[in-house]
């Protein structure tokens, strides 16, 4: 037997990006360039949120306009970014991390991928249509979402409705994909308590996808019914409950949270043994941990709601929103195990890791604040709650999602990323994104109310201050772009694992053939993240590593 | 290039071409329990605006007629069986013993979707008729949608059956459209006691 599966093949044509592929690699790169290309639009809609915001007045847009920049700039983050960017890793990364050659399901995949195009274009194109977008904030309440003056069937809610919809039809295939893959088709001798955290938080939040989407679609099919059918499911005038769309809304959207910043929490624990040249501390309860956030997490969503709900309600969900701080301090507790006398290495993934990290434990603190009945009755609807989820979801998520991009970039594309500009892109960020959020706390404990266009000139100093640290996010960006340009044409060639990680896919050359380890899976005989012990993680790892570097060295 | 060997490749079931079709069930199942999550969040919408109404019924609406629907629910469910009986005979390769019950579960669903249609056909309340109208119509449409569903994946499993030897080795589109089948049932079940049981 010749090893011609570890010999890299010729690299395939550009073009593929640009077609129907069902390779999940040429997925993945594909789900994420297009979230790239949704995140720079939506961050130009905060530029001129923020721009807005530098002067009390409503001077630079009109009101309504500020209406629907707001409500679109977290639309597109959310359901055009966040989600395609994760879904593209894990395109990316599970296949190769258990060993499986493709998706289960690679058709399936890549129309879930093409889907997000579509739904992207009708939320553009409700720029275009008479109505203007829709207006009523990313969480489309009724009865504000069911005003529709002018009176047309296509208005920017219901495109916004549709768009929303086609996106949860999308992730529900996405997940139906990953649960199955990850569920059936692992490595030999890969159990479940072998299995890199990050596959196990990836089947944590496309679990919680699959239980909590479909109520998020109900309930925006009734939306739909009520603004095009004249039903009443929530309008009040005709027996309906506005408050009902509320909780169905949160009933996913809160765990949607979850689906974002679990993954993360598989990144932070791939990343933090490789640089820290360590273990993974408690990886079992790491592990688990992810399960009990699912669990948890389905049991939370009124405290988004406490101003509409009974009292007894109020008690119950703070009780168990303040329980998953739990789990998460258990994951937090780990990652800062495995750095403790660790050797650390400051790359930029792992700068990218401890900033997220440090943004992550100050979201935590806020929102056990949040969680608190009192303190969240006193800032409901205020910047405190921006501020809040600002630095979960940028603050953490994003950058775990910065570090992931940097730490597996050279698999997948057999280039290094140049460390200078990772390290520019890092500093901008960290800086811009706690000089942008952190205002946002005392604006909030001031009552200054989140989507206004005008406020009182006595919150001037902090919105100035966040508006320049939105403006250095804003730059933050070109250094990233240009590194992942730049080094993706021009780049240092990579070798297998030049990060000498531990892991299936950093047994695989770089980038891995199409069918990743083929007919030749190794079996895998220890736990991950063995570093610093000496044991190798599959059979016959010597040789494999061998073949890999006469591969490179031959080349 | 190299020469190095390479160590002996251990494959199992779960891996290679030729065994996906295990993986197809699994995806359903997986899809069945997300989808039956929206039939939840229908449930409890219907429970909570019902609950919390001070006027259920709008005005010159009696209440539901039970006497027709509550045959439909008998032919429906019975057709589980009907398709029980069907599997059984794909199981020992009577092939035209599993085309005549599955016909026959075909049958009783079409008769089902016909039921309904005469049902709503006699309705003196439309979908804009308060919250009451609303849930109804979106209940039982969501519902007949699926058994729509129902009966055209069964009719493609019957042609499928044609198919020299495609059957013989077990098919795991039959399984699938069975399990959708009885999932379709239950939902219905439950319908059946939120919609014409439920007494306020």
């Amino acid at each position: 037997m010749t090893s011609t599966a570890l010999v890299p093949e010729p690299l395939p044509s550009w073009r593929r990006y640009f077609g129907f592929s069902t390779d999940a690699k040429v997925i993945g790169i594909q789900y994420i360039v297009v979230a790239f290309f949704f995140f720079l639009i939506a961050g130009l809609l905060a530029m001129i949120i923020r721009g807005e915001l530098l002067t009390p007045a409503s001077d630079l847009v009109d009101r309504t306009v500020y209406n629907g920049l707001y409500t679109m700039h977290g639309t597109i983050m959310l359901f055009l970014f966040t989600f395609p960017v994760l879904n593209g890793l894990n395109n990316l990364l599970i296949p190769p991390m258990i060993g499986a050659p493709d998706m289960a399901f690679p058709r399936l995949n890549a129309v879930a991928f093409w889907m997000v195009p579509v739904f992207g274009f009708l939320l553009i194109a409700s720029f275009f249509v008479p109505s203007g977008p829709a207006t009523s904030g990313w969480w489309s309440y009724p009865p504000v979402s069911l005003q529709n003056p002018l009176g047309q069937l296509i208005n920017g809610e219901f495109l916004w409705v549709l768009a929303v919809a086609l996106s949860g039809i999308s992730s529900i295939l996405g997940a139906v994909n990953f649960v199955t893959t990850i569920l059936r088709m692992r490595a030999p001798g890969m159990g479940f308590f072998r299995m890199p955290v990050f596959c196990w938080t990836a089947l944590a939040a496309q679990t919680l996808q699959l239980i909590g989407l479909p109520a998020l679609t109900g309930g925006a099919v009734m939306l739909l019914m009520d603004l095009t059918l004249g039903t009443s499911f929530y309008r009040p005038e005709g027996g309906g409950d506005p408050v009902l769309y509320q909780h169905f809304f949160w009933f996913y959207s809160h765990p949607a949270v979850y689906v974002i910043i679990l993954p993360v929490f598989g990144i932070f624990s791939e990343l933090f043994p490789v640089y820290s040249r360590k273990p993974l501390f408690g990886y079992v309860y790491v592990a688990v941990a992810s399960f009990i956030i699912v669990g948890l997490g389905l049991v939370v969503w009124v405290h988004h709601i406490f101003p509409s709900v009974a009292q007894w309600m109020r008690n119950l969900f703070m009780v168990t929103t303040m329980l998953i701080a739990v789990p998460t301090g258990v994951k937090v507790f780990a990652w800062l195990g495995t750095m403790w006398r660790g050797k650390i290495k400051l790359t930029t993934p792992m700068l990218f890791c401890i900033g997220g990290l440090i943004n992550f434990v100050f979201a935590g603190i806020t929102g056990v604040m949040l969680a608190t009945v009192p303190v969240d009755i006193h800032v409901s609807n205020t910047y405190f709650v921006v501020g809040h989820f600002h630095y979960v979801i940028y603050g953490a998520a994003v950058m775990g999602i910065f570090a992931a991009i940097y730490h597996w970039f050279p698999k997948f594309t057999g280039r290094m990323p140049y460390e200078g500009l990772g390290k520019l892109h890092f500093v901008l960020t960290f800086l811009g994104a706690n000089l942008n959020f952190l205002p946002m706390h005392p604006l909030g404990l001031m009552g200054m109310p989140r989507r206004v266009s005008s406020y009182d000139p006595e919150f001037a100093f902090w919105n100035v201050l966040a508006s320049l640290g939105a403006f250095l996010l804003g730059v933050s960006i070109i250094p990233f772009l240009l590194n992942m340009i730049s080094s993706w044409v021009r780049g240092p060639r990579a070798n297998h694992n030049p990060w000498n990680a531990i892991g299936l896919e950093w047994l695989l050359p770089s980038p891995p053939p199409e069918d990743n380890f083929g007919d030749h899976v190794p079996t895998v005989i220890s736990r991950p993240y063995g570093y610093g012990k000496d044991e190798p993680l599959v059979e016959h790892q010597a040789e494999i590593e061998r073949a890999l570097t006469f591969a490179e060295v031959t080349r | 290039m190299s020469t190095t060997p390479m160590p002996p490749a251990t494959p199992t079931a779960a891996h290679g071409g030729g065994h996906h079709a295990s993986h197809n069930l699994t995806g359903f199942i997986i899809f069945l329990c997300s989808e039956s999550v929206i039939f939840l969040a229908f449930f409890s919408g219907y429970a909570i605006l019902r609950g919390s109404a001070l006027n259920w019924l709008p005005p010159g609406v009696e209440g539901l007629e039970w006497r027709m629907p509550l045959i439909n629910t008998i032919v429906l469910v019975s057709s589980s069986l009907t398709m029980v009986a069907a599997e059984h005979f794909k199981a020992k390769e009577k092939l035209w013993l599993f085309r005549g019950f599955w016909l026959l579960t075909m049958a009783m669903g079409a008769y089902f979707l016909y039921g309904q249609a005469v049902e709503w056909g006699g309705l003196n309340f439309g979908l804009t008729s308060g919250t009451f109208g609303a849930t109804f119509y979106l209940l039982t449409g969501f519902h007949g949608l699926h058994v729509a569903t129902g009966v055209l994946l069964m009719g493609l499993m019957l042609l499928k059956s044609f198919l020299p030897g495609n059957y013989t080795g077990g098919e795991e589109g039959v399984k699938a459209t069975s399990l959708f089948w009885h999932f379709v049932d239950v939902i219905w079940i439950i319908l059946f006691v939120l919609l014409y049981v439920w007494r306020t």
